[in-house]
């Protein structure tokens, strides 16, 4: 008991001497021993290094001009000592790594599973038979998760700080990513490999529940919302708006146009609609429906000024009811007044 | 006395001197056409430093724009084109040439006993293609706002909405370049010995480029082919990295780093070798084990070419080959562990004179202490899952690669700087400039360690508002870095003009560079010496005085 309080008051405290982020996996305590252990040993060498070379420094300064020093050293002994002793400490890290190394990359076979789609600058993520969700994972505490995952265009790297683990997300590929969360709680997800201008924005969150909470979210949400289930569902009917709402979120417009009037990476949909917008090139035109139609399939056409041409085409992504769903969207929100959503992201600190 | 034998001093007929490599000839025509190695070293050294103050500039720009998380003096993709700036004019146009085609150019003929490089026409021809591929690099990512970073990862190169061709198309020139040096390098050492230079006499900077020559001329055409194949994909969408054409997009990252990690060692190998050469001269003693340096070298360059695949730990690579390139970052640490237990040893029973040189020589050995520890750390794969790509890395790679380059140039440069322009700078400045450069360079990259264990990944504009004031931290330090460099530039650009004329051998060093003028008359040998002594071999007069008498 005592030896384990001992224990925990020392992961605590290197853990916060470290600036690492609380352990939200159940290997993430063994990724951070094994960073004390290889940091500790490290700087004990290194501090060694440094004190025997000041050491020498100070002690054969030379204090008499032109004086020289003499030959000494060059002992085969020594030098194999040289080569023995990090290396034998290299090795035994690197074994130490491996073995942690093999458990963030096996999965347990009892895994709940979840399909990951990342694309610029999203992620997608969907449960087999339940819920598809954007930017949020929600998952249960005590189980394992796996996640596998793909990309929709170029590689993104799927980065839980909290997990201690990321993996490649790639096109064309399934990789995989495990995790089984500790305690109920919000994680971070970052993107950490470059994608493009809003690669740095292209952030999520793990929302670890307790199982009883997960199932009742899970039942809520189990049912993949389709455009015929937006027809069914009364509270959206036949609304284009609603259903347009519904596209843009799932296919990231979001990411990049805002709908309260705030800059971002491309122009805010507030107030889009029939906008005099000028062009990169100095014309100028009237925001209306061909001109939209034509930014989703063919975005570089015509850039308006103060832009980059960075958006991707569409074209082939969206189905015709989904081009004007989307556009009824845009022209609902002509005259809403400025809204401010709180801020999304981390809600944690590390403690 | 015997003209032959190879004296440390200029003799002291000093009126009879004939005029130095500087003022032989005169006229823009004079530089622009020479062959002579020294010259084409300082057409390399005014490039080289316009390179690194451009790249600084950018470095400053992304400080200040990540001073705060959100928009600060730039928009997004700003912030895209100015990391790839950064890094394609620190690695390309600076580091990997700087101190081969500065120092090893003015140097090799003179360490050799030579009157220049085997090659001079090609040498010439090489500072000119570098001169384009550089306009090339530069002009291109200006005007085509290239964002991929420096390493421009298919499939996002390839499908990029900016231009990235004319980038690569520079780099390829570039890479022209540095092959056409490493050549001219390799048959120089092989070739203009002279007599009695045999191999184990060879001065430790000499082996260095020797060591570096041989990754430029391997590695470099893996460079040239990856580019090549990345315009194509781009022009004719040859579809090698792309999966929808059934490509793959790791195979370029092995492409890529099968060229950029052996990279790594052709910017640290020339740097080694100045702190191996400077050392001994600055501990007046030989170094602790001439051989192991030499054999270290050789390991580092071979088994450099094995390591590639720990840039792509979390890329989907195989566990067995994720516990092979382990088993060789390992492996090539060992060989970096061994020349810092010979540098420190250097000290050991010598007589250590403290300046400027000492100051960035010491300050190379303690970066390349944390920098390799940090990087054996990474090396460890279970760790690398929660580091990579993030500022830890950063963090690391400025300690191992950027700031021993940038201070083992500098080292280089105060160390030669009398023997390049018989000048003499300032000892009091060019101290405060060595320690407020290297207090800078810590200070701006220790936070980075931190925020990379946070979890901040690296290339990222926007940022968590728990992580900004690390990021003030670090660019105060980058505030400090630039200070530092300033009073250095400043301190050697006096010392041009008004600096005292400096004495042929100020430091009281053994190597064979100093047996000719300082400044070198233009074929640097009156005679064609001959070599009776190793390199750090003391004392050197009374015995060889002896003998010729």
């Amino acid at each position: 008991m005592a030896a384990g309080s001992t224990s925990q008051f020392f992961n605590t405290y290197m853990r916060k001497l470290l600036f690492l982020p609380r352990q939200g996996a159940t290997y993430a305590a063994q990724v951070d021993h094994l960073h004390y252990f290889v940091l500790l040993t490290t700087l004990a060498v290194a501090a060694a290094l440094t004190v025997t070379g000041l050491a020498f420094f100070v002690r054969y300064k030379q204090r008499v001009p032109g004086k020289r020093g003499t030959r000494a050293g060059q002992g085969l002994l020594l030098e194999v000592l040289f080569i023995g002793t990090p290396l034998s400490f290299f090795l035994l890290w690197l074994g130490m790594g491996i073995d942690v190394y093999l458990h963030i990359v096996s999965p347990p076979a009892d895994a709940m599973q979840v399909y990951v789609t990342a694309k610029q600058w999203m992620w997608k993520f969907d449960y087999p038979d339940g819920p598809v969700a954007q930017g949020v994972l929600h998952v249960p505490v005590g189980r394992p998760v796996k996640l596998l995952m793909t990309s929709r265009d170029v590689i993104h790297s799927f980065y839980v700080p909290a997990f201690r683990a990321k993996r490649d997300v790639l096109p064309g590929r399934y990789t995989e990513y495990w995790f089984q969360a500790t305690a109920p709680g919000h994680y971070d997800i970052f993107c950490a490999e470059y994608c493009g201008a809003g690669h740095s924005y292209m952030r999520g969150q793990v929302i670890a529940l307790p199982p009883a909470q997960f199932h009742a979210w899970y039942a809520a949400h189990s049912r993949g919302r389709t455009a015929q289930d937006d027809a069914n569902d009364p509270a959206v009917g036949n609304s284009l708006v609603a259903q347009g709402e519904r596209v843009a979120a799932n296919q990231g417009c979001l990411k990049c146009h805002s709908v309260d009037g705030s800059a971002h990476i491309g122009p805010t949909w507030l107030g889009l609609f029939g906008r005099r917008e000028v062009m990169t090139d100095g014309t100028a035109l009237i925001a209306d429906a061909p001109y939209l139609t034509e930014s989703m399939m063919a975005p570089a056409a015509r850039i308006v000024r103060g832009y980059q041409p960075v958006m991707p085409s569409f074209q082939g992504r969206l189905a015709a009811p989904e081009v004007a769903a989307l556009l009824e969207y845009i022209k609902s929100l002509h005259d809403l007044p400025l809204q401010v959503h709180p801020p999304e992201g981390p809600t944690y600190e590390p403690r | 006395m015997n003209p032959a034998s190879l004296a440390p001093e200029h003799p002291p007929s000093a009126p009879a001197r004939a005029p130095s490599y500087l003022t032989a000839e005169t006229g823009p025509k004079s530089w622009l056409f020479t062959h002579d190695h020294k010259r084409i070293a300082l057409l390399y050294l005014g490039t080289v430093s316009f390179t690194l103050i451009l790249g600084g500039v950018f470095a400053l720009l992304l400080r200040l724009e990540l001073l705060t998380p959100e928009n600060t003096i730039m928009q997004a993709q700003t912030y895209d084109r100015l990391f790839t700036l950064h890094g394609v004019t620190m690695v390309w146009l600076f580091m990997i040439p700087s101190i081969p085609t500065v120092f090893g150019n003015f140097l090799l003929p003179l360490m050799l006993g030579a009157h220049d490089v085997a090659l001079p026409r090609l040498n010439l021809l090489s500072w000119y293609v570098f001169v384009v591929g550089i306009a090339v690099t530069l002009i291109g990512m200006i005007a085509g706002g290239t964002d991929t970073g420096w390493t421009f990862y298919t499939p996002y190169s390839t499908t990029s909405p900016h231009e990235v061709i004319p980038v690569l198309a520079g780099v390829f020139i570039i890479g022209f370049s540095t092959i056409m040096t490493g050549v001219n390098f390799i048959v120089t050492i092989h070739t203009v010995r002279a007599q009695g230079l045999h191999w184990m006499r060879l001065p430790l900077f000499v082996w260095g480029i020797y060591g570096v020559s041989i990754i430029q001329i391997l590695a470099t055409p893996v460079l040239g082919i990856t580019l090549a194949l990345v315009c194509l994909e781009s022009f004719l969408g040859t579809g090698i990295f792309d999966p929808l054409k059934g490509g793959d997009p790791v195979l370029f990252q092995h492409l890529f780093w099968f060229y950029s990690h052996p990279a790594v060692y052709i910017m640290v190998l020339p740097g080694m070798g100045v702190v191996s050469e400077v050392l001994p001269a600055l501990c007046r003693r030989p170094p602790f084990n001439y051989k192991a340096i030499v054999y270290s070298t050789f390991g580092i360059a071979f088994v450099g070419f094995l390591a590639w695949g720990h840039h792509m730990f979390v890329a989907g690579q195989s566990t067995a080959a994720n516990v092979m390139f382990g088993v060789a970052t390992m492996g090539v640490a060992i060989f970096t562990a061994i020349k810092i237990f010979n540098w420190v040893g250097n000290m050991y029973q010598g007589q250590v004179v403290f300046n400027a040189v000492t100051a960035y020589a010491l300050g190379f050995i303690f970066l390349m202490i944390f920098g390799g520890l940090t990087g054996v750390a990474l090396g460890t794969v279970g760790l690398d899952a929660h580091w990579h790509d993030t500022y830890f890395v950063v963090a690391h790679f400025h300690f191992i690669m950027a700031g021993p380059t940038l201070l083992a140039f500098l080292a280089a440069l105060h160390f030669w700087f009398p023997k390049m322009f018989g000048k003499t700078f300032s000892a009091r400045w060019s101290l405060i400039g060595a320690a407020t450069t290297f207090f800078g360079f810590f200070a701006t990259f220790t936070p980075q360690f931190l925020l990379g264990n946070m979890g901040m990944p690296r290339r990222s504009y926007a940022y968590l508002p728990r992580f900004q004031w690390l990021h003030v931290a670090s660019t105060m330090g980058a505030s400090i870095l630039a200070a530092g460099l300033l009073i250095t530039l400043f301190t050697l650009i006096h010392a041009l003009f008004f600096g005292e004329r400096a004495p042929e051998n100020p430091w009281d060093a053994t190597g064979y560079e100093w047996a000719c003028a300082s400044p070198p008359p233009p074929h640097n040998f009156e005679v064609t010496p001959v070599i009776t002594r190793g390199p750090y071999e003391w004392p050197v007069i009374p015995e060889e005085a002896r003998r010729a008498t």
